[in-house]
């Protein structure tokens, strides 16, 4: 691989430990997957800021990193962490989780990151422009980054986000490249897709079949999807296959400017988006946790959900997840406390994919995230209910699920 | 070469990939993973050789407190590395190499790692 002065520089260790160390992880990558040199970044997504998931381990080694001296270079944001960094007692998460938990997020902030906890940095001011190189980890943020908005970006984990924060670089594989952004399977969508849950439906079949490659989308309907059908869709295919990049014609960012088609791919046809409603959607009666905001819910879909509500109480508990500054944005146009009033709450900083449902003694949760639906049931093994919006307020509302 | 170091061990030799998060107890550095060939066996202080990593990415972390604890692998040696085991290399400071024809090495093998170099010396199984 080719460094340039500063590079071999820090190698050398004159930046540090951490930094050095950074550095030897970008140059080991970069050998492992045949990059010719590093690329500057100008922002960080860092995973593995969960406690549940990181444990002992990762809290040691953050720590060590910021007693090192370890500072980032380029603005850097967190992904969700395991509880409600504020709101976590009256939630009822034990003290010995959250004190590790919180220790985490300290050592993070210690190193310059800003500790908005969210799997949506695109929300929250974060808005990488056309072409530019990041080191993103969470998979529906590194595919909303790559096709929406047509930065690069490839899947990173959370030991090399942090490498990418500290140095300000990459290593320049796979999706920084031009060639490996070329659509290699062709999308014909033929029925309609309209809702949220449309597109996270869209989304399973889909990713199923694309598995890592890059699939091209032409829709059949007239009305463009916007930000919150475009991170479902992304969301669903990183969660059913791997897919990091895709293009929507017309839509994304790099489809509007053409060439990303090529003439010999592969295609598939999609008539109906029954079988992914099959596969996600579950058979329980009766509800008993709502969630909505997976990922991260918008202030557009707040007022959504507020709309949905307004003047009915709820029987079943339903939790919207949101990074911190829109829960602010929210409460100052009190759209919280609306919430509030008929029984719901907005759940800061965390995602509930790693959250102790269970434990806290849900068996059965409505959704209308694909995402949700897909990893409930895989990895916590509750019911799900997978549909419309207005399917899952109304299930909030009733304690029952209406097909 | 992933990381360039000395050390010197037995063998631990696995032909399965190795999945360090959840797959390995941090307390114990006990294979845990059910049905894997090196299940119920302690990677503590071995040349751990086998043909890459799997899993989750959190893994690269299991291996740094591992060796933090003094419960690590004294050295790495994959047949083709990936992200995890290569990232949780460096920063758990222990040397690994790659591109290794990992059939050459059994179980109870003394191996050196110098840098780019290993070296095998086979305990006598004629006498």
């Amino acid at each position: 691989m080719e460094l340039t002065a500063e590079e071999q520089a820090i190698l050398a260790g004159d930046q540090g430990p951490a930094a050095r160390k950074a550095m030897e992880i970008l140059v080991a990558l970069g050998t492992i997957y045949g990059a010719q040199d590093l690329v500057p970044v100008s922002s960080v997504q860092v995973a593995g800021v969960s406690y549940g998931n990181v444990g002992q381990a990762g809290l040691e080694f953050i720590r060590e990193w910021a007693e090192e001296g370890a500072r980032v270079k380029v603005p850097t944001t967190l992904n969700p962490a395991g509880m409600d960094l504020e709101a976590w007692p009256e939630m009822g998460v034990p003290e010995e989780y959250a004190r590790p938990q919180l220790e985490l997020i300290e050592a993070f902030r210690a190193m310059g990151i800003a500790t908005t906890c969210s799997c949506t940095p695109y929300l929250l001011g974060v808005r990488p422009q056309l072409g530019e190189h990041l080191a993103w980890s969470e998979s529906s943020a590194v595919s909303y980054a790559n096709s929406v908005l047509g930065a690069r970006t490839n899947r990173e984990g959370g030991p090399s986000a942090l490498a990418s924060a500290i140095t300000g670089r990459t290593a320049n594989y796979g999706l920084h490249l031009d060639d490996n952004r070329q659509a290699q399977l062709f999308v014909d969508v033929k029925c309609s897709v309209l809702s949220v849950a449309d597109y996270g439906a869209l989304g399973y079949l889909v990713g199923q079949r694309a598995g890592d490659s890059v699939p091209y989308f032409r829709m059949f309907t007239g009305r463009k999807p916007g930000l919150e059908e475009l991170k479902t869709l992304g969301a669903a295919m990183a969660a059913s296959g791997a897919v990091a990049l895709y293009h929507v014609e017309d839509v994304t960012a790099e489809a509007r400017l053409g060439g990303v088609l090529g003439k010999d791919v592969s295609s598939i046809t999609i008539e109906s988006l029954e079988e992914g409603y099959e596969a996600l959607d579950g058979f329980g009666q009766d509800i008993d946790l709502v969630w909505i905001g997976c990922p991260h819910a918008s202030l557009a879909e707040i007022e959504r959900v507020a709309d949905l509500l307004r003047g009915r109480t709820l029987v079943a508990d339903l939790w919207i997840t949101v990074a911190r500054t829109v829960l602010q944005s929210a409460s100052a146009g009190r759209l919280a406390e609306e919430l509030q009033t008929a029984g719901g709450r907005l759940v800061a900083d965390a995602c509930l994919l790693g959250a102790p449902l269970r434990e806290m003694g849900f068996t059965s949760v409505a959704t209308n995230s694909a995402k949700a639906a897909f990893y409930l049931r895989s990895l916590q093994r509750l019911e799900v209910r997978f549909g419309s919006l207005p399917q899952c307020i109304e299930a909030a509302v009733t304690g029952g699920w209406k097909p | 070469m992933i990381r360039d170091g000395q050390a010197r061990g037995p063998a631990l030799v696995s032909t399965q990939a190795i999945g360090f998060f959840g797959g390995v107890d941090p307390e114990t550095s006990v294979v845990v993973e059910p049905g894997h060939e090196l299940e119920g066996q302690a990677i503590a202080g071995s040349i751990l050789v086998f043909p890459h990593g799997k899993g989750s990415t959190v893994g690269s972390y299991t291996l740094y407190r591992l060796c933090k604890s003094g419960l690590g692998p004294s050295g790495i040696i994959n047949s083709q590395s990936e992200a995890i085991v290569a990232v949780g290399a460096i920063i758990a400071d222990i040397p690994m190499v790659d591109h290794i024809d990992i059939s050459q090495i059994r179980t109870g093998d003394t191996v050196t790692i110098e840098g780019q170099t290993i070296e095998i010396t086979r305990p006598d199984t004629q006498s």
